[in-house]
C-alpha cells in the first residue's frame, strides 16, 4: 500500500527539509511553489508610503510517494525540520495511492516506485 | 578659461558614472537569491544617497582640499565652501563639475564592497560602515593618488581609479567577509543566482558607464579621452573572450562567466586607460581574466564566503592593472603620462608596487578595525532566521515579486 505525503512548508525551511529527507533515505520527491493561507491570515508589508496587508503567502509544497510503513518516520522528519514554532509553519496531508507507473519502463507498483538504496528498499531487507 | 566641449563631455561622463552604481546593484542582484534582491539593489542605491551627502559636507574636502602633509585633504572645502563655477587650475571645466564627477567615483567604491556581505548584512551596520569607510579609507586614498598627496608626489599613475577604487574596495571586501559570518548553509547547500539576466543587464550598463569612468578621467574632450575610451572597450572585450575559453575548458561557456570577464577587463584597464596603447590594453584585459578566474577558484577552495567575489574581480584585477600600468605605460602615446618598465623605466613599476602594497595594507587595516567596532555595537549580520526569510522581508518589509 502506497501513500502520498503532501507537505506545505515555509520556503526558508525547504533546504532543511530536503536535507532531513535525504538523511532518512528519501530519493524521489518534487516541490511546487504555492500561495495560500491558513488561520494566520496574512502579513503586513511596507509600501511606498505606509503599509499594506497581503493574505496569500508563498509556501513550498513537497510531494513524496512511498510505502505506508515509512509514512510516520517521514512525517516526523518533515515536522522536525520545518517547524519554527511560529504560526504559519504549514500542514501535511496524507493520501492513499492506487498505483504507480514508471513511464520509461512501464513498471507498476513497488517496482515503479523504489530506487536502489532508498527508504523503502532498505526497510524491506 | 572654461571650454564648452570639455565641460559638456564631463557633464555626460558624470551621468554615465552615476548610472554605474544602480547598474552594479543589478549586476550583484542577479547573483543573489530572490528573497534578498531588493536588499542587494538597495545596498548600491542608498549608497548614492549617503555618499552624495557625505561628499558635499566633508568628502570632497578630505580628498581634494589643501594637503595636510600629503596624507589627507584639509577642511578648506568643507560644505563645498569655495568650490564654484570658476575654472579649476590647470583644467578647462568648472570646479564644481570636477567635484561632481569625482563624487560619482566616491559613490561607486563603497557600493562595490557590498558584494562581500549580501544576503546577511544588518542594514543599520552597513549604513554606518559605509559612511565611516568612505571618510577614513576612500577620501584619504583619493587624496594620496589624485589630490596631491604622497603617491601623487611620487609620480604614481592611476588614470581612473585602479588603486583608489578597485584595490580599496576589493581588499576591504575581503576583510569584511572575514569579519561577518558566512551565509547559512554556505558550502553545504547550492546557493544559486536567481536572475542571471539582471546580471547581464548590469554588466552591459557597467561597460557603457565605464566609457564615462575612464574616458571622463581625461577631464577633457581630447585625445586622451578617446584613447582611454578605446582601451577600455578593448580590455573588456579581451577579458570576456578569454574568460569564455577558461569556462569552456571546464565545461560550457557560461554567460555569467563571460559577463564577469568583461567587468574584470574593465577593472584591469582602469588605472592604465589613458597611458597605454590599444594592443597593451588587449594584453592587460586578456591576462586579467585568468587572474580573477583562478582567484575565484582559490576563494572557493578556501571556503571563504566573500559572496560575489569583489576581491577576486576588483581587488586582484585592480592590483594587476595598477602593476601593468607600471609595465606598459608609454609617453609615446600620452606625453603627460610616464614610461613603464617595458619602455625603459623600471622605477615606474617600483612606484606602482609601493602604492599597491601600502593601499592594500591601509584598506584592510581600517576595514578590520571598523568591522570590529561595529560588530561589538550592533553586530554585522542579521539572525539566521532573518537571513532564511530573506533580507527583503526581514530588513525592508517588502518582497520583490508578488
Amino acid at each position: 500500500m502506497f501513500k502520498k505525503i503532501e507537505a506545505y512548508i515555509r520556503h526558508e525551511k525547504l533546504d532543511d527539509v530536503k536535507a532531513a529527507l535525504k538523511e532518512i533515505g528519501i530519493v524521489g520527491l518534487n516541490v511546487v511553489d504555492v500561495h495560500g493561507h491558513g488561520r494566520q491570515g496574512g502579513i503586513v508589508l511596507s509600501g511606498r508610503q505606509g503599509s499594506y496587508t497581503v493574505d496569500m503567502l508563498p509556501r513550498a509544497q513537497v510531494n513524496i510517494v512511498l510505502s505506508e510503513r515509512n509514512v510516520e518516520k517521514t512525517i516526523a522528519a518533515i515536522q522536525e525540520a520545518a517547524m519554527t514554532g511560529a504560526q504559519g509553519d504549514g500542514v501535511i496531508f496524507i493520501y492513499p495511492v492506487d498505483d504507480v507507473v514508471r513511464i520509461r519502463t512501464g513498471e507498476r507498483g513497488a517496482d515503479a516506485l523504489t530506487y536502489e538504496g532508498d527508504i523503502d528498499t532498505k526497510a524491506g531487507k | 578659461m572654461i571650454d564648452s566641449g570639455d565641460t559638456a563631455w564631463i557633464i555626460v561622463a558624470t551621468a554615465l558614472v552615476l548610472l554605474m552604481t544602480p547598474a552594479l546593484g543589478f549586476f550583484y542582484g542577479g547573483m543573489v537569491r530572490k528573497k534578498s534582491i531588493l536588499s542587494t539593489l538597495n545596498l548600491s542605491f542608498i549608497t548614492i544617497g549617503l555618499i552624495s551627502i557625505q561628499w558635499v559636507l566633508i568628502g570632497y574636502s578630505l580628498s581634494f582640499g589643501d594637503s595636510i602633509g600629503g596624507l589627507v585633504g584639509g577642511l578648506n572645502y568643507l560644505g563645498l565652501n569655495g568650490v564654484g563655477l570658476e575654472v579649476l587650475d590647470g583644467l578647462t571645466i568648472p570646479h564644481l563639475l570636477f567635484a561632481g564627477f569625482q563624487m560619482t567615483f566616491a559613490i561607486i567604491t563603497p557600493a562595490l564592497i557590498t558584494g562581500a556581505f549580501v544576503e546577511r548584512v544588518r542594514f543599520k551596520s552597513f549604513l554606518v560602515f559605509t559612511l565611516l569607510w568612505a571618510t577614513l579609507v576612500y577620501d584619504p586614498v583619493a587624496h594620496w593618488v589624485w589630490g596631491g598627496g604622497i603617491f601623487y608626489q611620487m609620480g604614481a599613475l592611476d588614470f581612473a581609479g585602479g588603486t583608489v577604487v578597485h584595490i580599496t574596495a576589493g581588499y576591504s571586501a575581503l576583510a569584511f567577509s572575514m569579519a561577518i559570518r558566512k551565509r547559512k548553509g554556505f558550502g553545504r547547500i547550492t546557493i544559486e543566482p536567481h536572475n542571471i539576466p539582471f546580471t547581464v543587464l548590469g554588466a552591459g550598463l557597467l561597460w557603457m558607464g565605464w566609457f564615462g569612468f575612464n574616458g571622463g578621467s581625461a577631464l577633457a574632450a581630447d585625445g586622451t579621452a578617446v584613447l582611454a575610451l578605446f582601451n577600455t572597450n578593448t580590455a573588456a572585450a579581451a577579458a570576456a573572450v578569454v574568460w569564455m575559453f577558461l569556462a569552456w575548458r571546464e565545461g560550457k561557456p557560461s554567460v555569467l562567466g563571460i559577463v564577469t570577464g568583461a567587468v574584470v577587463g574593465l577593472v584591469a584597464i582602469t588605472p592604465a586607460a589613458g597611458f597605454v596603447t590599444p594592443l597593451a590594453a588587449m594584453l592587460i584585459g586578456a591576462i586579467a581574466a585568468p587572474i580573477s578566474y583562478y582567484a575565484i577558484a582559490f576563494r572557493n577552495k578556501r571556503g571563504w564566503d566573500e559572496s560575489l567575489d569583489v576581491w577576486a574581480c576588483h581587488g586582484m584585477a585592480g592590483t594587476w592593472g595598477a602593476l601593468a600600468t607600471g609595465l606598459f605605460a608609454t609617453t609615446a602615446i600620452n606625453a603627460a603620462g610616464a614610461d613603464g618598465l617595458f619602455y625603459g623605466n623600471p622605477g615606474q613599476f617600483v612606484t606602482q608596487l609601493i602604492t599597491v602594497v601600502v593601499t592594500i595594507v591601509y584598506a584592510v587595516a581600517i576595514t578590520f578595525i571598523l568591522t570590529k567596532i561595529i560588530s561589538s555595537v550592533w553586530g554585522l549580520s542579521v539572525s539566521e532566521t532573518e537571513e532564511e526569510v530573506g533580507l527583503d522581508i526581514s530588513e525592508h518589509g517588502e518582497r520583490a515579486y508578488a
